[in-house]
């Protein structure tokens, strides 16, 4: 009883650290796009165009909120097979 | 058919839709009335989290204030996006988890104490109540620009539909409502923006219309033409700004973490299923709201474009119907400085003649390009859906707060479930009420205060939450001194610069920016004060008692999702 008890909570120390590590890589490139590309970088990359946009300028009005939405559901497909992974997810009939 | 005549039937058609869903979806019991039962599909609740989201200031305004301020508008465009990346990575899942009503739920249970639950309903009843005066007020303006009844006449209107669905259904009917009015919403600002798109480039798609080449072949970019139309006329160019640096960095976190800490987008993922539910709808949330967030920079294009184009330097004697109609309403102001009869639209104000408000961009914009008589009447329709499911989520954040939050939990936990329900109705009736009176009588503050809500959420909650579910150790009494640090010095630095309360009142305003804390205003400020909150959290909880072992154990489980075996009847 006791170890199964200490096993469950090395398991959820090591799926909170493959958690952590995810939501880390994936913080670090949503300010790279947003504070990076859109404000600090920006007059270096708007040496650049894309059609009519200077990439700078595409990176604050379009590119970053692109990207945020492709990170969330990378979140979201990697999570869940974190989640498979460790056994947390209860098997579910309509996916 | 006349614009007028297209605008009732579209708002009447939409009006009854809402009725009709609030009629089906009533709530039953509180867990209807707060959380829509939890069994709201990812789908349906990403939608409703969009309409939520996206009030008449995204609808409205936000395309204007873009219009006028070019790069610097992307403060607004990434802060109202990305805020939703932290709230899907840092919070939604885990609130979930914790499963309960509210936020002040979660505070109040996670510090073991009433007063950190009683500060967070503080919180929340301070950013709701200055968030929903102003949409009410956006509510009364389309109802007297498109259907020419009384302002005041436009808000008691809104009232009464908002009342009827909101304090009938609850979260239950809120949601499925806001499904309902996101359709309407993002249909109404699409058609017009694809139209215009075509008309002046050619290219069917929007977003891509605004960097594209302009249709009269000459090969000139759009942005290009705006860039030499604005420094010709004094402006900075169009895509370069005049904000500093450090301020549109300040602005934009205080936007992203303000938006992941209001109260009534994190309780929207109270209502879905399972911790999974919650990472996906937060996901089609931002997908969905990213249509309208992509779309609006290019209307802002397009626009400004399109009025420089119709007003510059022509004879006052032949402007166009919409600018006369404009001018009624005081939203549009032409004074022929040099009596020549000409409008001269100049960056220098002793010179300039045309006074234009960033709400008439997007009301206007169908109009300026001639659009149909049902895509001007449409823009009403959506506009009026913007405002309604925004005030509809506000109000019940405020109510639950009440009801919830304050009598069943600080002063009355006997409180039979039934009882509580009528509660939360009352509230939500009182608080509709005074949302309207605010509508009808607006504080000269209630704009500016809406853009500080962000940072008030920001400086309050967010540190809060975070370091409820990522530090273990976090304390209770760490968490209430940075909260109230943190609200205490935004409230004080908006005070100070933004209504001059403490130098001699409004007038003093302009010439206090130059001594704004590292360069900062009012509106980024929120970045400072929400580091200050982590600060004091941290350094007060180093010095005082760990939190008690089942706390710790909490943390641990709201860490885990669906650690439960499966519901029954598998």
């Amino acid at each position: 009883m006791e170890s199964g008890k200490a096993g469950k909570a090395v398991k959820a120390r090591a799926y909170w650290r493959a958690n952590l590590r995810l939501v880390g890589i994936l913080l670090g490139i949503w300010a790279l796009v947003s504070y990076g590309a859109g404000i600090l970088f920006r007059d270096w990359l708007d040496q650049w165009a894309i059609g009519g946009f200077k990439l700078g300028f595409w990176f604050a009005q379009q590119g970053a909120i692109y990207v945020f939405v492709i990170l969330i559901f990378v979140y979201v497909v990697l999570m869940n097979r974190l989640d498979r992974k460790f056994g947390y997810n209860t098997p579910d009939k309509n996916l | 058919m006349s614009v007028q005549v297209w605008t009732y039937i579209l708002v009447i058609a939409s009006f009854i839709l809402y009725i009709g869903i609030a009629i089906w979806s009533r709530a039953a019991s509180t867990k209807d009335f707060y959380v829509a039962g939890g069994g709201v599909s990812p789908l349906a609740n990403g939608l409703a989290t969009a309409a939520d989201w996206m009030s008449a200031a995204s609808f409205i305004s936000m395309a204007g204030i873009i219009a006028f301020a070019g790069y610097d508008g992307s403060v607004y465009l990434m802060g109202w996006t990305g805020g939703y990346v932290l709230l899907a990575l840092l919070l939604a899942p885990y609130l979930r988890k914790f499963g309960k009503f509210t936020v002040p739920d979660f505070i109040g249970e996670r510090y073991y104490s009433s007063t950190a639950r009683i500060v967070a309903v503080l919180c929340a009843l301070l950013v709701s109540f200055t968030y929903v005066a102003g949409q009410m007020r956006g509510v009364g303006v389309v109802f007297s620009r498109f259907l020419e009844v009384d302002v005041n006449t436009g808000v008691v209107i809104g009232m009464v539909i908002v009342l009827f669905y909101a304090v009938l259904g609850g979260m239950k009917g809120i949601t499925y409502t806001q499904v309902a009015q996101y359709c309407v919403l993002i249909f109404a600002f699409m058609v017009p923006a694809i139209f215009i798109s075509i008309q002046m480039t050619g290219n069917p798609v929007p977003q891509l219309g605004m960097g594209d080449t302009l249709a009269d072949g000459s090969g000139t970019y759009l942005l290009d033409k705006l860039d030499g139309l604005s420094t010709e006329l004094g402006f900075t160019a169009y895509t370069d700004g005049s904000k500093s640096r450090i301020d549109i960095l300040a602005i934009t976190l205080a936007l992203m973490v303000g938006t992941a800490g209001l109260p009534h987008v994190i309780v929207r993922f109270f209502t879905v299923k399972r911790v999974r539910d919650a990472r996906k709808s937060a996901g089609l949330a931002l997908l969905f709201i990213a249509i309208l967030y992509t779309a609006a920079p290019a209307v802002a294009v397009f626009a400004k474009t399109n009025m420089i184009e119709t007003v510059r330097n022509q004879p006052y004697a032949d402007m166009p119907a919409w600018f006369t109609k404009w001018e009624q309403t005081g939203l549009l102001t032409f004074t022929d400085r040099n009596g020549d009869g000409l409008v001269q639209y100049v960056q220098d104000p002793a010179r300039n003649e045309l006074v234009v408000d960033n709400d008439i961009m997007v009301l206007a914009n169908p109009e300026i390009a001639n659009l149909p008589a049902w895509v001007i009447a449409l823009v009403a329709a959506g506009g009026l859906a913007a405002a309604l499911s925004t005030a509809a989520g506000l109000l019940l954040v405020i109510s639950s707060s009440i009801s919830h939050d304050l009598i069943k939990n600080v002063f009355n936990p006997q409180l039979s479930e039934k009882r509580e329900l009528w509660y939360a109705r009352g509230a939500a009736t009182l608080a509709v009420v005074v949302a309207g009176y605010f509508g009808i009588n607006p504080p000269g503050f209630v704009a500016a205060v809406v853009a500080l809500a962000f940072g008030l959420a920001a400086a309050s909650f967010f540190p809060a939450i975070l370091l409820g579910i990522f530090y273990k150790r976090m304390n209770s009494k760490g968490a209430v001194a940075g909260m109230i640090t943190g609200i205490s010095l935004m409230l004080f630095y908006m005070l100070k610069f933004k209504f001059g309360l403490f130098d001699g009142g409004k007038e003093a305003v302009p010439g206090l920016a130059s001594q704004w804390w590292f360069g900062i205003s009012p509106e980024g400020f929120g970045s400072v004060a929400m580091l200050v909150n982590f600060a004091v959290a941290l350094v007060v909880n180093r010095f005082t008692p760990p939190p008690p072992e089942r706390i710790q154990e909490l943390v641990e489980d709201i860490r885990i999702p669906d650690a439960a075996p499966p519901p029954s009847g598998h």
